[in-house]
């Protein structure tokens, strides 16, 4: 009937391979526009997905499970919160240790979830859409956090660029000590921003353990955290952009998936290579521009606040 | 009511004590994750941190996993001296026993004392290497060397499988990813009889001694630790950052590289799919512990050596999941962390109704 049998399947798999990703994403864009750098995101999103793994295993119920990965990943910003906020840490250093901790923590919680199967997360089927060809599947077919994914990025932009606090929010990241002279509650302000960030990269680690393998596995993101924190620089931290980068790695990660399957001559080791490289290849490309870097990141961001009292 | 005050000048007993006051909080944490764990605190503390060391053996067996932790550390902390966030010490001991351990394998049949020198020398040049990556991005590209740096990481644990997998195969090994197992002149000569002790020990000495002199005695080293503390005063004294990203990154890339090449030609003696279990890592948490001093780092070295043979002991005897020690020495970094705030900050008590108009 079409040529494009092949496609859909291709183009759902880069749907699921996105969608963690846009979660993590843009959630520590939030906690970046406020002027927090929180390198813990590959910690949160392990913690995030074991409790989420572990939830549905116990429970049965992936609402819960969902809540459980956001709750796990927000109670790790919170650490970082209390560590480069009130107690003014290092924030590289401290989100280096979050995702240490958070590496070993989720694999002693998850030690008796290994090998263990779940069924993976629901897709929506509506009788009528669903079967459309083609872009039924993709439209009307997937899982309810793959719409979520974009209504949050939406929502984060219409919040960061349309809303009095969204303002608030990018003066704090802009020029902390203005903000607080104005009488905002700088520091108030960074541990709602750090706590989303944690949330939704426990969410984007759920949906590794949910949807995208249906298990739980020692180290499972393989630095899907890490290469967030290089989307937003790729985004220049625009929310849209999040979305677009994110499906880029997305395609990346399944293209070469898919010609390891092909059995091509290359070894597999050189194909899982690409993501990585890719990442590293696109933030020289994004940075070399370094005015438009500086025009668009957060002023303050990684500096510490402490008010002159 | 409770505030944080900056303190005038960073308190220098201060430095020295959170590193106790962290190790502290982390036992004492730590007992509470036992008894979630169903093993009596007492019991595992005995088996993580005294079981170990209890023997000659144990002893040598600790300077053994201290050794890699030891060069990884110095050479990051150098960077992190002047905040060059290099985390990519992982990839840049891989790339060592890649580099290192292949001029075993095109050389397998040369018996020369020549040998063993050349795969150190090759061992740090391809640890450098990877890190002259992140650092010719930096310099030129401005590219992020946090990202670039971790990101190569997984490119180079890649590449060890595809080449374990592939052309270093040993052929006569029955298909196991495996290489040949190392000659008598390709191993690091044994310092202790009947242990593992080998030459990379006294290599991670000489690590150390060599930071300490550069920081103190040479001009290179005054400009790390000025670019560090303050980068303006730094870029009015025309010291570059350039130069200085790239001496700590080459530095810190080599020191993990002959770490890598003396894991494989010591206690490993041969190159296998995964040759560490995270020495790269757990270095970036020596640094800090250590002060980012080169004898703190000796001590830090040793002290989280003792948490991989304690994990190791607690999971034989206790049957506690491996993965303890990790959590063990991410609450080590966090609490150290934490405390630090009482370098720079004090608290006081602060009573507002007292205040005169």
């Amino acid at each position: 009937m079409s040529g494009f049998d092949w496609l859909v399947p291709v183009i759902l798999t880069v749907i699921t391979a996105a969608t963690p990703l846009v979660f993590a994403a843009i959630g520590e864009l939030v906690t970046e526009k406020s002027g927090v750098l929180n390198l813990g995101v590959e910690g949160m999103m392990l913690v995030g997905a074991v409790a989420a793994f572990a939830t549905a295993t116990v429970t049965g119920s992936y609402i819960l499970a969902i809540f459980a990965a956001a709750a796990a990943g927000a109670v790790l910003a919170l650490l970082f919160g209390i560590l480069t906020l009130s107690l003014m840490a290092n924030q590289v250093a401290t989100g280096l240790a979050l995702t240490l901790f958070g590496v070993g923590l989720s694999a002693l919680a998850g030690q008796d979830f290994v090998g263990e199967p779940v069924k993976a997360l629901a897709k929506l089927n509506i009788e009528g859409l669903t079967d459309i060809p083609v872009i039924g599947p993709i439209l009307f077919g997937q899982d309810p956090l793959v719409y979520l994914s974009f209504v949050l990025v939406a929502l984060v932009s219409w919040f960061l660029y349309k809303t009095k606090a969204g303002l608030v929010l990018r003066a704090v990241g802009d020029s902390h000590d203005a903000a607080h002279s104005i009488g905002y509650s700088v520091i108030g302000i960074r541990y709602l921003a750090v706590l989303f960030g944690g949330a939704m990269s426990g969410i984007g680690g759920a949906y590794l353990s949910l949807a995208y393998t249906p298990m739980w596995a020692e180290n499972m993101t393989a630095g899907r955290g890490w290469i967030a924190l290089a989307l937003i620089v790729f985004a220049t931290w625009k929310p849209g952009l999040v979305l677009i980068g994110a499906y880029m790695f997305g395609g990346i990660t399944i293209l070469q998936l898919h010609a390891q399957a092909a059995g091509l001559a290359i070894p597999s080791q050189v194909l899982s290579m690409l993501p990585y490289l890719a990442t590293v290849i696109v933030l020289v490309l994004i940075s070399k521009d370094e005015s438009r870097i500086r025009k668009h990141a957060p002023a303050c961001i990684g500096k510490i606040f402490h008010p002159a009292a | 009511m409770l505030r944080i005050e900056k303190r005038p000048e960073p308190a220098k007993s201060m430095v020295y004590l959170t590193p106790v006051l962290a190790l502290f909080l982390t036992v004492a944490s730590s007992t509470i994750l036992f008894s979630v764990l169903g093993v009596s605190p007492i019991e595992a503390l005995d088996n993580f941190f005294v079981e170990p060391v209890k023997d000659a053996y144990g002893v040598s067996e600790l300077l053994v996993k201290a050794t890699p932790l030891i060069l990884c550390a110095i050479g990051l902390s150098v960077g992190f001296r002047a905040n060059v966030w290099n985390i990519g010490a992982e990839g840049q001991l891989t790339m060592g026993a890649i580099f290192g351990g292949g001029v075993f394998i095109y050389l397998y049949d040369v018996d020369s004392v020549f040998l063993l020198p050349l795969m150190i020398v090759m061992g740090a040049v391809g640890g450098a290497l990877w890190g002259a990556i992140p650092a010719f991005f930096k310099t030129k590209f401005n590219a992020n060397e946090i990202l670039t740096s971790l990101m190569l990481v997984y490119v180079a644990l890649l590449l060890l499988s595809l080449l374990v997998h592939g052309p270093w195969r040993d052929p006569d090994g029955f298909n196991f990813p495996e290489s040949r197992t190392f000659s008598q002149s390709a191993t690091m000569p044994i310092l202790w009889e009947g242990t593992r002790l080998h030459f990379g020990w006294i290599l991670a000495l000489l690590a150390a001694l060599g930071a300490w002199l550069m920081l103190a005695k040479t001009l290179v080293g005054f400009q790390v630790k000025v670019i560090g503390a303050a980068p303006l005063a730094g870029s009015y004294a025309g010291f570059s950052q350039k130069k200085i990203i790239w001496f700590s990154l080459l530095l810190a890339g080599g020191l993990a590289g002959i770490a890598g090449v003396s894991e494989v030609s010591g206690p490993i003696g041969q190159i296998l799919p995964s040759i560490s279990p995270g020495y790269g890592f757990t270095a970036i948490i020596v640094a800090f512990l250590g002060r980012l001093h080169p004898v703190g780092i000796i001590l830090a070295g040793i002290l989280m050596a003792l948490t991989y043979l304690g994990g190791e002991t607690a999971q034989i005897n206790l049957g506690l999941p491996i993965a303890v020690t990790g959590v063990f020495q991410g609450m080590v970094l966090f609490f150290l962390l934490a405390c630090d705030v009482l370098v720079n900050y004090r608290f006081r008590f602060k009573s507002y109704g007292k205040a005169v108009s």
